[in-house]
């Protein structure tokens, strides 16, 4: 069946040695396992970072003796400050956009299976990859090392909005060394995101095996490369942004920073900068992160809905055009986080607009993954499960951003729940839906053995209903009034009678982040002791489900596949089993 | 002089590739897809596709600082034009005639001695300007303009430097092919790695005039 005429020219040897081969790797299998467990590690910590937030929340003022053990100065007599509870935001939003949500489904799955997937034995650039991985691990050390410098992590959000970001020490514990230091790590990320970027892109358009047409690769590999796209137009600007900020911070000019301002009691030696020149930067690049989170998970979702419904995926050119459609358009909508900032009414329609507009190829890419599942012969496996977790969330949160896209009802819901609440659900949860659903599907075929699918299903189960009991009820605090960012909502009327509301999220998140334990043990006890994983466990078409578990160093031990077919040929008429490999050759009959 | 002949494509492999039932989603095989059917690893034409990219990503970040400084002229009453440094248009003399002589080499690259020749006037141009550009900058120290005494010297000295780290990165980039020619002892370069550096360097050099026109009239 698997056909191989070409003789592939191994990239480099594999290694022996255990740094060559596990640390400074340059198979993107190893680098992709790496990225895959910096997003674990980060992960976990900022999950016990929002245990923190959300128990602060509902009880203000009680001690916690570990937390004095570790941050004396945030946290004397084991409570936190109000500034100690903004830097644990800050940070849980910096390790969850950059560490988490853009390393993990691009860096992690995209590194070890974009190769694979093609038919190439490795990146592009292998000594680029290794590169890249290392700096983003360097990236998260300068990130983490805020925490222990004087003044604590910064407490500007993770969108670091000047001028408080930009004045130094003055402006409040944590905004002298923290935030450059944080600057300093996001620099650093651009630069790794960009040298990913790039690697990925050359890999898509020059590494692909013969016969892999563009038309026939996985969805998979398109919301990689339309990912990696937006990454490439994206980072560099942020990393602009970046390097005046660091300007401002360290050599005295003004960019950001406005004259005549007063920070406390003294009078700021700069002026003429403008704050809002650095949300639009930082926007521009923003939204698309947005993308960047979220494509690959589309990407995912949309191989395990055609594989377990047994069906072709439905529209394929449709689902790859949409893809574009996302990525283009999301360059043109980062005006929708400004709209509070006085921008000029008819700016604000256009990109209300735009913002409605994304609205087409999403709702083209949630009919056709119904249309996927439409009478097909669904097995409701683990990963599919998430899979429809996926499509559930994104609908939802696509939902709330009709509200918040029209200026008129964002100026009343900005800075609310409201906003938490969508940005969570689309963003967050359904693309960490989508790395969950990529973990139980790929498990078997990353480590050679089987994940334990009854547990994968309670997790789920737990998860999915949990992150709704987190975050419906967020858009009622929003509707009711209740800002964001407030350490804790004591002393306020209006606030008093959503109490038991922000009791019921705590103890929901508290009962969901335990339940991630059930995936953790599952994980780790798998990795050890889990049933051995067949070649192709999951009957699925793609070329990784030809190679061994896992596979060897150059991928295809030396002889690169031929490609006959698209990506989802499921239950072809005609055709012996109801899924056909990329490389099998058409039989007469069919 | 020896003519340089242009490798020739590689034969592409006849194969049943593509299909007309309708259920396959992929366009046949050869239908100018280049990417398909032509393994990345025995093809050069990565090294061109990751430097373009590589050239994109810069562009963005030019881009971004370009906006911030109309953004920044346009909504502030304290910008004050910095003096322009007149060696600067010396500077550009010698970064164009350091494409010229980097396209000479490119020429003769079979041709040892004339190779060598033209390469190390390319490397030694890329380093005169950068010393032509730490010039610039005390001549404005010395003048009395800093980095923050005015928006329109903060931008001088951040996209003069930006652009300034970028040619570094081109010069050790000629002098690391210098080294592997010595090294190898092959008295020449590979057309790719010479046509890869040269898309750099060209583009450094293009970037450069961009810049010192926005800083001229702009400024």
């Amino acid at each position: 069946m698997a056909d191989a005429v070409q003789t592939s020219h191994a990239v480099h040897e594999a290694p022996t040695g255990f740094w060559r081969k596990w640390i400074f790797s340059t198979d993107h299998k190893v680098i992709g396992i790496q990225y895959f467990f910096l997003a674990l590690f980060s992960v976990l910590l900022g999950m016990i970072l929002s245990i923190f937030i959300r128990f602060n929340l509902v009880w203000p003022g009680t001690e916690i003796p570990l937390l004095e053990t570790f941050f004396p100065m945030g946290a004397p007599g084991g409570v936190m400050t109000p500034e100690f509870y903004l830097a644990f935001l800050t940070m849980h939003g910096t390790i969850m956009v950059f560490f988490v949500l853009t390393t993990a489904p691009q860096g992690g799955f995209g590194n070890y299976f974009l190769p694979i997937q093609i038919g190439a034995d490795d990146m592009a650039f292998p000594i680029l990859n290794m590169l890249s991985f290392w700096l983003t691990f360097v990236a998260l050390v300068v990130l983490l090392s805020a925490f222990f410098v004087t003044g604590g992590a910064p407490i500007s959000g993770w969108t670091a909005y000047p001028p408080l970001s930009a004045l130094g020490e003055i402006a409040g514990p944590g905004l002298g060394t923290g935030q450059t230091l944080w600057v300093l790590s996001i620099a650093i990320f651009c630069v790794a995101a960009l040298l990913g970027a790039l690697n990925f892109i050359t890999t898509t358009i020059d590494m692909r095996t013969e016969g892999m047409t563009l038309m026939r690769m996985p969805l998979t590999v398109w919301s990689w490369f339309v990912t990696a796209i937006l990454g490439l137009l994206a980072f560099g600007v942020l990393l602009a942004a970046g390097i005046l900020l660091l300007m401002d911070r360290s050599a005295g000019t003004s960019f950001f920073i406005p004259g005549g301002l007063v920070v406390s009691d003294q009078l700021i030696d700069h002026k003429g900068g403008s704050p809002l020149l650095w949300q639009h930067l930082f926007w521009f690049f923003g939204h698309p992160e947005v993308y960047i989170a979220i494509l690959p998970g589309m990407g995912v979702t949309s191989q395990l809905l055609s594989t377990f419904s047994r069906k072709p995926i439905f529209g394929y050119r449709a689902m790859v055009y949409a893809l574009f459609g996302i990525g283009i358009l999301g360059f043109m909508v980062w005006g929708h986080h400004m709209f509070m900032s006085g921008m000029s009414p008819y700016t604000a329609i256009f990109f209300s607009l735009m913002t409605t507009v994304i609205a087409v190829p999403s709702a083209i890419k949630t009919f056709n993954w119904l249309g996927t599942l439409w009478r097909g012969n669904i097995r409701m496996t683990t990963p599919m499960l998430f899979a429809v977790g996926f499509v559930s969330l994104f609908v939802t949160g696509g939902v709330s951003g009709l509200f918040l896209n029209q200026p008129s009802t964002d100026i009343y819901l900005h800075d609310t729940y409201f906003v938490v609440a969508h940005f969570h659900i689309i963003m967050g949860v359904a693309a960490i839906f989508g790395i969950f659903g990529g973990t139980y599907y790929w498990f078997s075929k990353m480590f050679g053995r089987q994940m334990s699918e009854f547990w994968g299903k309670v997790h789920f189960g737990f998860t999915f209903v949990g992150v709704y009991c987190i975050f419906t009820p967020m858009h009622f605090l929003g509707m009711a009034g209740n800002p964001r960012r407030y350490p804790e909502l004591t002393g306020f009327d209006f606030l008093e009678p959503l109490a038991s509301i922000h009791l019921f999220i705590t103890i929901a998140a508290f009962i969901t982040i335990s339940a991630q334990m059930i995936f953790l043990i599952n994980f780790f006890w798998s990795l050890f002791k889990g049933k051995k994983a067949e070649i192709n466990p999951w009957q699925a078409t793609t070329l990784e489900w030809e190679i061994p578990s896992p596979p060897p160093h150059d991928n295809f031990a030396g002889k690169l596949p031929v490609v006959y077919r698209g990506a989802y040929e499921y239950s072809v008429p005609g055709e012996p089993q109801d899924f056909s490999m990329q490389t099998s050759q058409k039989t007469s009959a069919s | 002089m020896a003519t340089i002949a242009p490798p020739l494509p590689k034969p592409k492999a006849q194969s049943p590739v593509g299909s007309g039932d309708g259920f396959d989603q992929g366009d046949s095989g050869g239908n100018g897809d280049h990417g398909a059917g032509r393994p990345g690893s025995l093809s050069d034409q990565r090294y061109y596709t990751g430097m373009m990219l590589g050239l994109a990503a810069i562009v963005m970040l030019f881009a971004a600082f370009t906006s911030a400084y109309i953004v920044r002229k346009g909504l502030s009453d304290d910008w004050r034009a910095t003096a322009f440094p007149g060696i600067l248009w010396l500077n550009s003399m010698v970064l164009l005639a350091s494409s010229f002589t980097l396209e000479k080499a490119r020429r003769w690259r079979q041709v040892q001695a004339r190779f060598q020749g033209w390469w190390c006037a390319t490397t030694g141009l890329g380093m005169i300007f950068l010393i032509g550009q730490i010039v610039a900058w005390q001549q404005l120290v010395a003048g009395g303009v800093y980095v923050h005494t005015n928006p329109s010297s903060s931008f001088f000295y951040l996209l003069t430097g930006t652009h300034a780290v970028h040619l570094l990165g081109g010069v050790i980039a000629l002098l690391y092919l210098s080294w592997r020619v010595w090294r190898r002892n092959s008295g020449s370069l590979g057309a790719t790695a010479l046509g890869v550096t040269a898309l750099y360097w060209h583009f450094m050099d293009g970037l450069w005039i961009y810049l010192f026109l926005l800083l001229l009239i702009a400024g």
